[in-house]
């Protein structure tokens, strides 16, 4: 017999099913990481310097109960209405100052313009998780549906989208500035302003 | 006549030599992506659902605490109050400051402005707690937090 030159071939034929192996591992192990959530920026612990005046009429004033229930402004409502309600009292215009409002009711007992109106949250130490989250959500979609409609007039893009793609590593810096130009442009507009006052345990019944 | 039922009859075999090819890309791909767990999880964290949802990035500069009740096998000697995980053990209220402290120490001083403070916590938990760390963390000046949910319906929470 004679001898060959080379060294033999090796049988990749099982490489396939080695890779299937590993391929299988690897889609089992991977879990897709929950990385996304409602931001929100704490109140820093020193009060502001100057006491700042704010109009009773100003402030939509929300809070939970232990059970889940909801009072907006002194109504008992459903969570379903808080959003509606929230974006009926931002949107008020209440003096008339507001050239963008467009469902303005000019309710003189509620806001006077989109940047002064004040949205306070307060819930209860008993109440649960899941509500809270749920009520939070409402009242950032409430800010978030109006920045969109005025952004969707003025630049042709929810400004969801706009700050999604601001936030994104790849974008490059040219368009990065260009965005952030309009997107404070309409948080001027809409300033998001949710406060949460420290809680009182007393509250609940 | 005979010549095309012949051609019909004759057919050529599939080759699978890029299978593996095919295979091996897959598998770079669920390689890349998968992301191994670094903690286990001694609490129940089924995290709430929210629409208005933004995007976490980069890992680097995210510390994440989680909060629910205990796991099924720490339930017996904990009860079910809602406890708060720090990295993989119990810990109290009281050592989520110098926790955060910590781990701000640890990283380099041009990200310390951006860390975002990640609160993993479990829809059944009670607001009380959360209260008490969202004071804590406002002590030690750690301000950005992010309430991470799962993209859902947020109505769903409530029941």
């Amino acid at each position: 017999m004679p001898r060959r030159a080379g060294a033999p071939e090796v049988n990749a034929g099982s490489m396939a099913d080695i890779a299937f192996l590993l391929l299988i591992f690897f889609l089992v192990t991977t879990t897709i990481e929950t990385d996304a959530g409602l931001d929100r920026m704490l109140p820093p612990i020193e009060p502001p310097e100057t006491d700042v005046v704010i109009k009773e009429k100003n402030i939509f004033q929300v809070n939970i109960n232990k059970n889940g229930q909801l009072l907006a402004d002194g109504e008992l409502i459903e969570l379903k209405d808080l959003r509606t309600k929230a974006m009926a009292f931002l949107e008020n215009n209440g003096d008339g100052s507001c050239n963008y409002c467009q469902s303005g009711k000019k309710d003189p007992a509620s806001s006077d313009n989109p940047t002064k109106a004040i949205i306070s949250l307060k819930n209860d130490r008993e109440t649960k998780y899941g509500t809270y989250i749920t009520v939070q959500n409402e009242l950032v979609g409430a800010y978030n549906d109006l920045r969109d409609r005025e952004s969707e007039r003025l630049y042709k893009r929810p400004f969801t989208s706009m700050e999604a793609e601001y936030i994104k590593q790849e974008t490059p810096a040219s368009v990065k500035e260009e965005l952030k130009e309009k997107i404070t442009k309409i948080q001027e507009m809409f300033p998001q302003k949710l406060s949460e006052a420290e809680t009182s345990s007393s509250g609940g019944s | 006549m005979s010549k095309f039922r012949k051609k019909v009859i004759d057919h050529p075999e599939v080759s699978t030599a890029s299978l593996p090819d095919i295979v091996f890309m897959l598998l770079f791909f669920f390689m890349t992506v998968t992301v191994m767990k670094d903690t286990t999880l001694k609490v129940e964290n089924e995290l709430p659902n929210a629409t208005e949802i933004k995007k976490l990035e980069k890992k680097d500069r995210i510390i994440t605490i989680h909060v629910g009740g205990p796991n099924q096998q720490y339930r017996k000697l904990l009860g079910e109050t809602p406890r708060i995980q720090l990295e993989d053990k119990f810990a109290d209220v009281s050592e989520v400051g110098p926790y955060v402290l910590g781990r701000l120490a640890e990283m380099p001083a041009e990200l310390r402005p951006f860390v975002t403070i990640s609160l993993k916590v479990d829809k059944r938990a009670d607001m009380g707690l959360i209260i008490d760390i969202k004071e804590v963390l406002r002590d030690v000046g750690a301000l950005k937090i992010n309430y991470t949910t799962y993209e859902g319906d947020a109505f769903m929470n409530m029941n």
